[in-house]
């Protein structure tokens, strides 16, 4: 689409996986209202599910003006052309200037889709979005590379710009509980919802329960821990601290862990708050999926191994001394309070 | 079937080194290879044609160096290569990438299955394979873990972030892989044989059939306006022997200070 307007709103697609609201909604919704603010424009919160366990009124906390909900059966499991038809056909009416995404496996599937039908440009996996204080453009930045660098992208001269944003990236203001959004329901044509895809279901897997890039703590493993058994030791590590279990390719080719705890190029990307490398050395490809985290702690034997040089907290030893230590004093920590 | 693979070649990130001092990626003497996913792509390609017969087609869009990507390929047994190459595709982005590989893979087909990888580790978008299926005008399927190909549909497995979503696909489709999907084999040697003497089929933007406007950088509708490099070292605190001790304290400081001591609380008496 040429560009013909840049008064437009700023479109946020919401995440709702099986009736539970995806916190990137919330956190795009935000960082959206922040964007607005500076163009003068209203934000726009699309949500398309079958069923919530919210009100969906309450994202008005975080910055939406607007609730745009999509509500049916063909939102009982994720569908691609389903999400890419009512997409596109919003945007074709509503004319928004930005449209943002999570980029969780949904958005990065849906938004290259609609980027093509729409004829407009889409940043990946952006970690930084702001806008230009000359022409008013979205700046947006991102890692490539296997996060070696970073690169800035704009979309000069297509409508709407559009971005996909990694999970965790913004910080979650506290909410403004008086803050009102009107909720609508967008007249759509029926075909939207027609589809040559059948979903023939979905399954829960081990390991899949819980999404590392959903946590605030991460306790990886690597090539150190030797066999599976010892990776009880980070679970019960994590646990303690309400985080969840990651692991290096080496870990996962070993069979030690599934591949969904993957941590790295070919793995998964966090940014949690904590991130500790326990046996992990710091090839390329592992930072590549942690080195956005806030804060790094590193535990390994070898005093030269390169995971050292990205920790905020280097313990150089044996793991399997170091790991029970730190256990042994959270709880006595826990003890006193 | 008649199956189209799309093919990247990327620097081989194995000898990825960094400048310690810049903290910034050596890319000279880097060798290149094909994009890793890539290869899973090719070998479930051959797996359908030595089940349902058929050909492999792989695309490429790059610079003249890339047909070593494309001789790989055929060494590793596929029937064709297009290398889609020209001044003009320079700097494209994705969407630019995209219709060029839709445009030249339109002028071929129709295929029954066009297969990509997930994402590449250079660019790592992950956005060309939706955007050439949307270009063509076929269903696609992303993340794709498993598939079974049974009569005009095919049944995939796509892996998310907390399960399994199993999807049926009418043909003709574009799916993009992962690389549980298979093991890819590696050349033979009647296969490398073959390649070196093979017709890489080169075509430009007339042969494509798109105006210069429409592709590479001009075609492109985002722009890079910067390039940086993140902070790679940390100002880290090294403990080590005696001081161990005081780095776990240290640690437990921070952990508190950053509210995850006592967030985790709950979930562990859970
Ligand atoms: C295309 C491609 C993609 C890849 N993708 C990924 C990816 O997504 N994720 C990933 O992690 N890797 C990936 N890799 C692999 C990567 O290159 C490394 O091989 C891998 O990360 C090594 O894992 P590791 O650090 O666990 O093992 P190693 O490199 O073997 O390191 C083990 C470490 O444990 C330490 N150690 C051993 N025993 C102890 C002990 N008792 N106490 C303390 N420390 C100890 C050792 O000092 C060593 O530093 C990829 C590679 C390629 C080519
Ligand atoms: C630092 C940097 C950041 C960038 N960010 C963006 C961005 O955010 N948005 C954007 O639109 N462009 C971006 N680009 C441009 C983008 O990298 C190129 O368009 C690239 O050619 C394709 O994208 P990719 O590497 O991400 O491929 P992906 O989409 O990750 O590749 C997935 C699959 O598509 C196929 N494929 C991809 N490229 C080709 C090809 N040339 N020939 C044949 N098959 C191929 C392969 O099967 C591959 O496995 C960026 C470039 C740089 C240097």
């Amino acid at each position: 689409m040429q560009r013909s307007n840049r008064s437009g709103e700023i479109l946020v697609i919401g995440e709702i996986r099986e009736g539970t609201l995806h916190s990137a909604t919330v956190e795009l919704t935000a960082k959206a209202r922040e964007l607005a603010d500076r163009l003068g424009t209203k934000v726009t919160t699309l949500l398309m599910y079958d069923r919530v366990d919210m009100n969906v009124e309450d994202l008005a906390w975080w910055g939406a003006d607007v609730v745009l909900c999509v509500v049916g059966e063909p939102f009982r499991y994720f569908n691609q052309e389903v999400y890419t038809n009512v997409i596109s056909y919003l945007i074709k009416g509503r004319n928004p200037q930005i449209v943002l995404a999570p980029a969780t496996t949904s958005g990065r599937t849906y938004m290259p889709a609609v980027a093509a039908k729409v004829h407009t440009g889409l940043t990946a996996d952006c970690t930084g979005l702001d806008i230009d204080a000359d022409t008013g453009l979205l700046l947006q930045t991102r890692p490539a590379i296997g996060g070696n660098i970073m690169a800035t992208i704009q979309t000069p001269n297509h409508l709407p710009q559009m971005a996909t944003v990694r999970p965790r990236t913004f910080p979650v203001p506290k909410p403004n509980r008086g803050r009102k959004a009107r909720v609508e329901h967008p007249d759509l044509p029926g075909e939207v919802f027609t589809s040559s895809i059948e979903v023939l279901g979905k399954e829960h897997q081990e390991g899949m329960d819980v999404n590392i890039q959903d946590l605030d703590v991460v306790v990886s493993g690597g090539k150190g821990l030797k066999k599976a058994e010892n990776f009880n030791l980070l679970r019960e590590l994590a646990s303690l601290l309400g985080g969840g279990v990651g692991a290096s390719r080496a870990a996962v080719d070993n069979k030690w862990i599934s591949y969904p705890h993957q941590v790295g190029l070919s793995g998964k990307v966090v940014s949690p708050k904590v991130y500790f490398a326990v046996g992990i050395s710091g090839s390329v490809q592992h930072l590549a999926g942690m080195q956005t985290a806030d804060f790094v702690v590193a535990i390994n034997k070898d005093p030269e191994a390169p995971i050292f040089r990205v920790a905020d907290i280097a313990l150089c030893g044996d793991l399997f001394d170091i790991v029970p230590r730190i256990i042994e004093k959270i709880k006595e920590q826990r003890g006193k309070e | 079937m008649l199956i189209a693979v799309l093919v990247k070649q990327v620097p081989d990130s194995d000898e990825v080194k960094m400048d310690e001092e810049k903290g910034t990626m050596v890319r000279s003497g880097v060798g290149a290879i094909i994009n890793p996913l890539d290869l899973h792509a090719i070998e479930c390609a051959i797996d359908l044609r030595e089940k349902f017969g058929g050909k492999v087609r792989v695309f490429s869009m790059g610079p003249p160096q890339a047909e070593e990507a494309l001789r790989e390929a055929v060494a590793l047994g596929v029937d064709e290569v297009f290398l889609l190459t020209d001044p003009c595709f320079a700097a494209a982005d994705t969407w630019a990438t995209a219709k060029t590989l839709a445009a030249a893979i339109a002028k071929t087909g129709p295929y029954d299955l066009i297969l990509a990888g997930e994402k590449a580790t250079d660019g790592e978008t992950g956005q060309v394979g939706p955007e050439v299926a949307v270009m063509l005008g076929l269903p696609f399927s992303t993340y794709v873990s498993q598939l079974d190909i049974e009569k005009d549909s095919a049944v995939v497995r796509r892996t998310v972030e907390d399960g399994v979503e199993i999807q049926r696909l009418p043909l003709p489709c574009l799916l993009t892989v992962l690389r549980d999907l298979n093991e890819p084999s590696m050349p033979t040697l009647a296969g490398k044989k073959k390649a070196r003497r093979f017709d890489v089929v080169k075509w430009d933007h007339e042969k494509v059939g798109l105006n210069p406007e429409e592709v590479g950088l001009s075609g492109s509708p985002t722009r890079v306006v910067k390039i940086f490099y993140p902070k790679v070292t940390r100002e880290g605190a090294f403990y080590k022997g005696k001081d161990l001790d005081k780095g776990i304290e240290h640690l437990l400081k921070e952990l508190h200070s950053m509210g995850v001591l006592d967030g985790g609380k709950d979930n562990a008496e859970k």
